[in-house]
C-alpha cells in the first residue's frame, strides 16, 4: 500500500463555544486513492474539508498530511501547505471574473513556487501546462483567452479543475462540483477530473451528496457513519 | 507582491465604473485644496509684487491698510485728502530722494483715473524694481494727454490719438461725467501684472481742470469762472497720497515719525511691506479657513472612498475566498486592499495635478481680467507637494480598514464563502 496522504486520528472539533460537530476517531486515506465522501446536509463535511485544508484546527486530535503534523503548525505555514500541496474546486463560482481563462488555471502557481515549479519541470512552460490540462479538460483553444464570464457553468467548472491540478498538487479537494451540473456533463466532467488525477498522480477527494455518482470511486465513505457525534446526524 | 498588484489592478479594471469615480471625487477634492493654495499663493506674491521701491506711503491719517489699499491696490477710497502744502514739505525735505503725488477719485468706464506727475514714469517700480514701460506712446506733457494701463487700452480696444470722456467718482455707470473736457490717449504701458494695467494716468493739473466748473459734486457751466482753462492756475490745491523715496533707508523710520507728528495736518506715513504683513494677518484667518475647507472636502473625497471599498468587500467575500483558495496568504489580501486605496488616491492626486494646471490654463485669463490676479504657472511648492503627500498617506491608511475586513473575512471564511 502507498503512503498515507491523509491521516486523522482522534478527531474532535467544534465552532467556536458551541456544540461540536465533528467527532471522527481514525480516518486514513492512502495517496492515489480515489475518495467518495457523502452524507447528508449538516454532517460536517465542509468542517472536515477545512480541517484538511488547514483553515481550522480540530480541538482535539492530528492531523497529518503527507505525514507532517498540520495542525500544530500556525496559520502561515498551513496556508503556505495547502498552497503547494492542495488543489481545491467549489461547487460554482470558482473564477476570478476579472481574469482570462488561462490566468485563472496559472492563478495557483503565481503563489506556490513548488507547484510553479512542478507546471513548468513537466511542460515546459506555464501557458503550454495550462492549454495542455484545459484541452485535455476539454476546453478550446479560442476560449483561452476569453474572460471566464462568458463560459458556461460546465466549462467554468472544468476551468476550475485544470486550476485544481495545475503544479500537480498531491491532494484535489473538489466539493460538490457537479452540483450545478446537468447529469451529462456532470459525468463527463467526472471522468475527465478522474483522468487528470490519474495523469498528476493526485489523490482525489471527492465530496457530494449525488450518490449515483460513487461507482466512479475506489472508496466510498459515508460521512455520517464515520462521525460519532450523535448530534450532527 | 507582483501577483497582488496585477491583482489589484485586474480587480479595479473589472470595477472600473467605480473605480473611475472614486478616483474622480479624490481628484476633485485635490484639485479644490491645490487650487486654494495656488490662488493663496498667487494672490500674495501678486500683492506683493504691485509696489517694490518705495519707502514710505503718505496719506491723511486713517488704518494703514486702507492707505495702502487705495494709495496701491485701486481698492476702497481715501476718506480724507492731504493739503497741497503739506505735499510740498514733504517733498522738500533734504531726505527725500523723489515722491510721486497721486490723485484719486475719478473713472473710466469702471477703470480708475489717477492724477499724478511725470516722476511716476520715472520712479515708480513694481515686481523686482521693474520700472514702467511703454508698449505705444509716451508719457502725458500736455493738459489733455493720458496714458492708459495695458488692460484699459486691450479691453477697451483703445489706440493712440483716440479721445475718451472722463467719469466723475467711480464705477461703470457713473452719470456725470467731465463731457466738456474729453482727453486724448497719448501712451500706453506694457502689462504689469498690477492694478496699475487697469489705471488710466494724467496729471494732477488735469484732475484739476475737469474739476473747475464743478461745485459741491455736481457740474454747473461756468462756476469755475470764464478764463480759458489753459490759461487759469491749475495747482491743486489737495492730492489723496504720495509715495515717497529715500536717499537713505536708515532714514524711513526718522521720517515717518515726523510726518505723523506733523503740525498743520493729521498725516500719515506707512511703509509698504509692513502695511502688506498687516494686510496678510488680517486674512489669515480666512485663509487658514480656507485650507480646513479644503481639508474637509480631501477627507470627504478619502471617505467616499472607503464607502465604496467597504460596501465593495461584500460581493467581493467569493474573490477573497477564491484567492484564498488557491493559496493567497491573509496578509497578501490586506495587501490587495491597501494596493487598490493606494493605487486610487496615488491616481486621484496625478488627476488632480492635471486638472489644476488645466483649470489654471483655462481660468488665468479669466481671473486676470475679473480679479487682477496675476498667478504664475508655477510647478507644485514643496509646501504643496507636502500637502499632496499628507493626502496620499491618508488615503493609504484608508486601506487598513477595509484591508483588515477583509483580513478578517478571510480568515474566517477560509475557502468556503457564506453568502
Amino acid at each position: 500500500m502507498l503512503a498515507p496522504i491523509i491521516e486523522l486520528e482522534q478527531l474532535h472539533f467544534s465552532w467556536h463555544d458551541r456544540q461540536p460537530v465533528l467527532d471522527i476517531p481514525a480516518l486514513t486515506i492512502a495517496a492515489g486513492e480515489r475518495v467518495f465522501i457523502h452524507g447528508p446536509s449538516g454532517c460536517g463535511k465542509s468542517s472536515l474539508l477545512n480541517i484538511i485544508g488547514g483553515i481550522n484546527t480540530p480541538q482535539q486530535g492530528n492531523v497529518r498530511l503527507l505525514g507532517q503534523n498540520i495542525n500544530q503548525q500556525g496559520s502561515a505555514w498551513r496556508d503556505r501547505f495547502r498552497a503547494d500541496h492542495i488543489g481545491l474546486i467549489f461547487q460554482q463560482f470558482n473564477l476570478l471574473p476579472y481574469l482570462g481563462v488561462t490566468d485563472n488555471v496559472l492563478l495557483p502557481c503565481r503563489f506556490s513556487a513548488p507547484r510553479h515549479q512542478r507546471a513548468i519541470s513537466r511542460y515546459g512552460s506555464l501557458e503550454r501546462a495550462a492549454s495542455h490540462l484545459l484541452s485535455q479538460l476539454g476546453i478550446a483553444k479560442t476560449l483561452f483567452n476569453r474572460p471566464v464570464t462568458e463560459l458556461s457553468i460546465g466549462q467554468q467548472q472544468r476551468v476550475a479543475a485544470a486550476r485544481a491540478l495545475i503544479g500537480s498538487p498531491e491532494l484535489v479537494i473538489a466539493d460538490e462540483p457537479t452540483s450545478a451540473l446537468d447529469s451529462d456533463s456532470r459525468n463527463a466532467f467526472l471522468q475527465l477530473l478522474i483522468d487528470e488525477c490519474d495523469q498528476a498522480a493526485s489523490t482525489l477527494l471527492f465530496v457530494s451528496h449525488d450518490n449515483t455518482l460513487q461507482h466512479n470511486f475506489s472508496r466510498v465513505i459515508c460521512l455520517s457513519q464515520l462521525n460519532q457525534l450523535k448530534e450532527a446526524s | 507582491m507582483n501577483t497582488v498588484a496585477m491583482l489589484a489592478w485586474q480587480s479595479m479594471k473589472n470595477r472600473r465604473l467605480t473605480a473611475i469615480m472614486t478616483i474622480l471625487a479624490i481628484a476633485v477634492s485635490v484639485t479644490l485644496l491645490l487650487g486654494v493654495e495656488k490662488l493663496r499663493t498667487g494672490a500674495k506674491v501678486s500683492f506683493s509684487n504691485t509696489i517694490s521701491g518705495t519707502d514710505l506711503i503718505v496719506g491723511a491719517r486713517s488704518g494703514s491698510v486702507q492707505m495702502l489699499l487705495y494709495s496701491v491696490f485701486r481698492i476702497g477710497n481715501a476718506t480724507n485728502n492731504i493739503g497741497w502744502q503739506s505735499y510740498q514739505d514733504i517733498a522738500a525735505n533734504p531726505k527725500v530722494n523723489w515722491t510721486i503725488p497721486i490723485s484719486l477719485g475719478d473713472s473710466h468706464r469702471g477703470y480708475r483715473v489717477l492724477g499724478t506727475n511725470t516722476d511716476y514714469f520715472k520712479h515708480y517700480k513694481y515686481g523686482r524694481n521693474r520700472q514702467l514701460q511703454f508698449s505705444a506712446g509716451r508719457q502725458f506733457n500736455s493738459l489733455y494727454d493720458v496714458v492708459l494701463g495695458a488692460e484699459v487700452a486691450k479691453k477697451l480696444g483703445y489706440q493712440l490719438q483716440q479721445s475718451l470722456v472722463i467719469g466723475h467718482g467711480i464705477g461703470n455707470t457713473s452719470f456725470s461725467k467731465h463731457q466738456d473736457q474729453p482727453f486724448n490717449v497719448v501712451g500706453i504701458l506694457k502689462p504689469t501684472g498690477t492694478p496699475l494695467d487697469r489705471t488710466l494716468h494724467v496729471s494732477l493739473a488735469a484732475i484739476e481742470a475737469i474739476h473747475t466748473d464743478w461745485q459741491s459734486g455736481a457740474y454747473i457751466a461756468g462756476s469755475g469762472g470764464d478764463l480759458p482753462i489753459e490759461a487759469s492756475q491749475l495747482q491743486p490745491t489737495a492730492i489723496t497720497a504720495v509715495l515717497v523715496g529715500l536717499k537713505s533707508k536708515m532714514a524711513i523710520f526718522g521720517l515717518q515719525r515726523s510726518i505723523n507728528n506733523y503740525r498743520s495736518e493729521a498725516l500719515q506715513a506707512i511703509l509698504p511691506g509692513v502695511a502688506l504683513q498687516e494686510l496678510w494677518a488680517m486674512i489669515s484667518i480666512a485663509e487658514k479657513m480656507l485650507l480646513v475647507i479644503s481639508s474637509f472636502v480631501v477627507a470627504t473625497g478619502l471617505f467616499g472612498m472607503l464607502t465604496v471599498l467597504l460596501t465593495s468587500l461584500n460581493e467581493r467575500r467569493r474573490e477573497m475566498a477564491i484567492l484564498r483558495a488557491v493559496g493567497a496568504r491573509p496578509w497578501q489580501i490586506f495587501l490587495l486592499l491597501m494596493i487598490e486605496t493606494a493605487g486610487l488616491t496615488l491616481a486621484g492626486i496625478l488627476l488632480a495635478i492635471v486638472m489644476l494646471y488645466g483649470g489654471l490654463a483655462i481660468t488665468m485669463p479669466l481671473i486676470e481680467s475679473q480679479f487682477g490676479l496675476f498667478l504664475e504657472l508655477s510647478w507644485l511648492s514643496s509646501y504643496e507637494l507636502r500637502l499632496l503627500v499628507v493626502v496620499f498617506v491618508g488615503g493609504a491608511l484608508c486601506g487598513l480598514v477595509p484591508g483588515y475586513r477583509a483580513y478578517r473575512n478571510s480568515v474566517s471564511d477560509g475557502m468556503t464563502v457564506r453568502v
